[in-house]
């Protein structure tokens, strides 16, 4: 009874909490990181240095008024935030945080469940997410958000097979497409795999950034061409659950690269032995740590590079990263068949 | 608007509807830079063509000034380009001296040179950090302002004003220059000749930034001038022109300095021309700052200032272009019988129509950025 129900249920409930605390924080710290790198101070007036920032956000936008345009398509509008919202979250139940750990004197893995398909599971539940930015675009009724959304759609759809392409390359390296698997098999190579797949992350990465329309490929949001993209008529909790969407997205992202190319839950070069005092720390926080650089490097990116035009990001997107995708799988095949 | 649920009675065979999108950007859209309004024709995210609304900012500046008297009408050209008040202020009073036939102190001369350049520098850094951040580049607005921050303390110095500074008089200047003022001028000089450094290394080689503004808005430089572009944007096209050396006023004769000229008449070069401008400006500082004379600030001007009957224009390069004033008195009233700006903004903003046709939604932010407006001046 207790294994079977009330663990996994604690599981997601604590999930959920931990998800939705670090997405408020995620956000106050891109806040941070951009006003650091802009020699501003970010968020200083509400808690000490503005940590409790994300709180008062969280009431405000609650208690906001929620206003549906006249035009729009009432229930497509309304139903719009929560399919993007729902996917980001769900796909959280596949990834592994960490090894078998004793919680509370019951031995348990640190993760939902361990499907075998997990990693399609997560690039098929995570592309359910851009139905929701394309309705929610096109039920507002309104110009603008529709040019984004239009976007939008674009680009998450071209992107998505470049991203998928270099997971077929880790699946092939792994042979598994279960994420525990995945990382087992980097801790029997010793290996983590950004340093045998190094091209394969670097286009997941920006394949990443552009899934999540992060900088520079943030065209479906961007302010100073469409007023703010396709969110452009949302306000109150609606429009709240757009912007918990995307940061989630990025979580999801980010964790995904720790994962498949960061060892998960392993520490530095988990081959050598001389290492072995870095054991001490729990496999989780290395997974959490690893996963907060990769968050950073988003922020960073965000605060440097300037936009990306819609064609060209389409010409990036299909001439560059797809074939290079592409190609990548084809040698990984051959590498795997004949080593 | 078009109705996204059309109501048919018979069912047609399939036809797609291929209606242009008219949109409106402005005069509330976060890169219009100020109250411009655009009525954008778009087929799918290509500009088919664009429609320039203006007006929204006038306060009738031209008008206002023939009923006030003429040493009250410096402080409403600092309301046209409130980004370079002090350019204004040089044209206007430089104007009615010509008018007078005033005799205007070496010293003085040296101040405004000096004023005018760093009022130049100032104006190209909000010009640099705005179009930036139009191109998506946020981190370089909030640097640049940080340096105009530095030009705005200056002023504040000299003058006591930061933004609108009234800081000329017909025949001079209000007050000499502050104790150790210079110093803090040259240390401003050497910041911003490193901080351009810190600029190029996040733009000029950033491939996006290449892609983003290489062959936008290409206009050859016979266009150029038959369009009535001035300032920058006119050099960037390739043609030689600025009023500091073809016609030059104030000190600027006796400063050695270059012009930088462009070559392809695209958003690059434009950039690229503003940039060279900025050392540029500080090269022009250092040396009135070396060579500045001793003497009055300033002229001898009569107590009513009152220019005898005739008419006159004079033209100045302020940081967006070729300001020119025209003024005719009547030799009998108090203020001016007519007065009239030959605005650069105003006349550089006809020409983008022409720029942005053909060109994607992305790039008409970057093309109002690349040609540098000020409302406040496009409707005075």
């Amino acid at each position: 009874m207790i294994e079977t129900l009330v663990v996994p249920l604690v599981k997601i409930a604590v999930l959920l909490v931990g998800i939705l605390t670090a997405v408020a924080y995620l956000v106050l710290l891109e806040r941070k990181v951009q006003a650091w790198v802009q020699v501003r101070l970010g968020p200083m007036r509400v808690g000490p240095h503005g940590l409790l920032q994300p709180v008062a956000d969280v009431i405000k936008l609650i208690i906001k008024e929620d206003i549906t345009p006249a035009r729009a398509d009432r229930w497509v509008y309304t139903l719009a935030p929560i399919i993007v919202l729902v996917p980001a979250l769900v796909v959280f139940a596949v990834i592994p945080f960490g090894p078998e750990t004793n919680v509370f004197g019951i031995r348990m893995p640190l993760h939902v469940a361990d499907i075998n398909v997990g990693l399609l599971y997560i690039v098929s539940i995570a592309s359910l997410g851009i139905y929701g930015t394309i309705l929610g675009g096109w039920a507002s009724n309104s110009k603008y958000p529709l040019l984004a959304s239009l976007r939008a759609s674009a680009q998450l759809v071209s992107y998505e097979v470049a991203v998928t392409m270099t997971l077929v390359s880790m699946i092939l390296m792994a042979g598994s497409l279960s994420m525990v698997e995945i990382v087992e098999s980097q801790q029997a190579r010793g290996l983590w795999f950004v340093f045998a797949q190094p091209l394969a992350f670097f286009i997941y990465f920006v394949g990443g950034l552009a899934e999540t329309n992060r900088a520079p490929f943030d065209l479906p949001e961007a302010e100073q061409e469409l007023t703010g993209g396709f969110h452009t008529e949302y306000s109150g909790i609606r429009f709240a659950l757009f912007f918990l969407a995307e940061y989630a997205n990025m979580i999801v992202i980010a964790a995904v690269a720790t994962t498949l190319f960061f060892g998960g839950w392993l520490r530095p070069f988990p081959s050598v032995a001389a290492l072995g005092l870095l054991d001490i720390v729990p496999g989780w926080i290395w997974f959490l740590l690893k996963t907060f650089v990769l968050l950073y490097v988003f922020l960073w990116v965000r605060a440097t590079l300037p936009r990306y035009r819609y064609d060209q990001l389409m010409r990036l997107g299909w001439k560059v990263l797809i074939p290079l995708a592409i190609a990548n799988v084809i040698v990984t095949a051959i590498a795997v068949v004949v080593l | 608007m078009t109705d996204p649920h059309p109501v048919t009675a018979t069912r047609t065979p399939v036809q797609f509807d291929t209606d242009e999108l008219v949109i409106n950007m402005g005069p509330q859209h976060p890169s219009t830079h100020g109250v411009l309004r655009l009525i954008l024709r778009l087929d799918g995210e290509r500009v088919v063509d664009a429609d320039v609304v203006i007006g929204y900012l006038h306060r009738g500046i031209e008008k206002l000034s023939e009923s006030r008297d003429w040493t009250q009408i410096v402080l409403l050209t600092d309301r046209m380009d409130y980004v370079a008040a002090a350019t204004n202020n040089l044209g206007y009073c430089e104007t009615v001296e010509k008018l007078m036939g005033l005799e205007v102190p070496r010293r003085a001369q040296y101040i405004r040179t000096v004023l005018a350049e760093l009022q130049r520098l100032a104006s190209h850094l909000v010009w640099l950090g705005t179009h930036a951040m139009d191109i998506g580049a946020v981190t370089v607005f909030l640097y640049c302002l940080r340096e105009r921050e530095l030009v705005l303390d200056l002023f504040e110095e000299y003058c006591g004003a930061r933004l609108t500074y009234n800081s000329r008089r017909v025949g001079g200047l209000p007050a000499d220059l502050p104790v150790g003022w210079d110093r803090k001028v040259r240390e401003f000089c050497d910041i911003v000749d490193q901080k351009i450094v810190d600029y190029e290394q996040l733009l000029t080689q950033n491939r996006i930034w290449l892609e983003r503004t290489r062959d936008i808005g290409v206009i050859s430089g016979a266009d150029a001038i038959a369009m009535g572009f001035c300032g920058p944007p006119l050099r960037a096209s390739g043609v030689m022109r600025d009023v500091r050396k073809d016609e030059p006023y104030a000190a600027y004769e006796e400063f050695a300095f270059d012009i930088p000229v462009g070559a392809a008449g695209d958003t690059y070069d434009r950039y690229l021309v503003r940039l060279e401008e900025f050392k540029q400006s500080t090269r022009i500082i250092r040396q009135a700052l070396d060579g500045m004379p001793e003497g009055p600030v300033m002229g001898k001007v009569p107590r009513l200032i009152k220019p005898p009957a005739g008419e006159t224009y004079h033209a100045i390069e302020s940081p967006k272009g070729e300001i020119g004033f025209f003024i005719a008195s009547d030799g009998k009233s108090l203020s001016p019988y007519r007065f009239r700006v030959r605005p650069p903004s105003f006349c550089n903003l006809q020409v983008l129509p022409k720029l942005v046709r053909g060109h994607l939604v992305a790039d008409v932010v970057a093309l109002i950025g690349t040609i540098d407006i000020v409302l406040g001046e496009v409707d005075r």
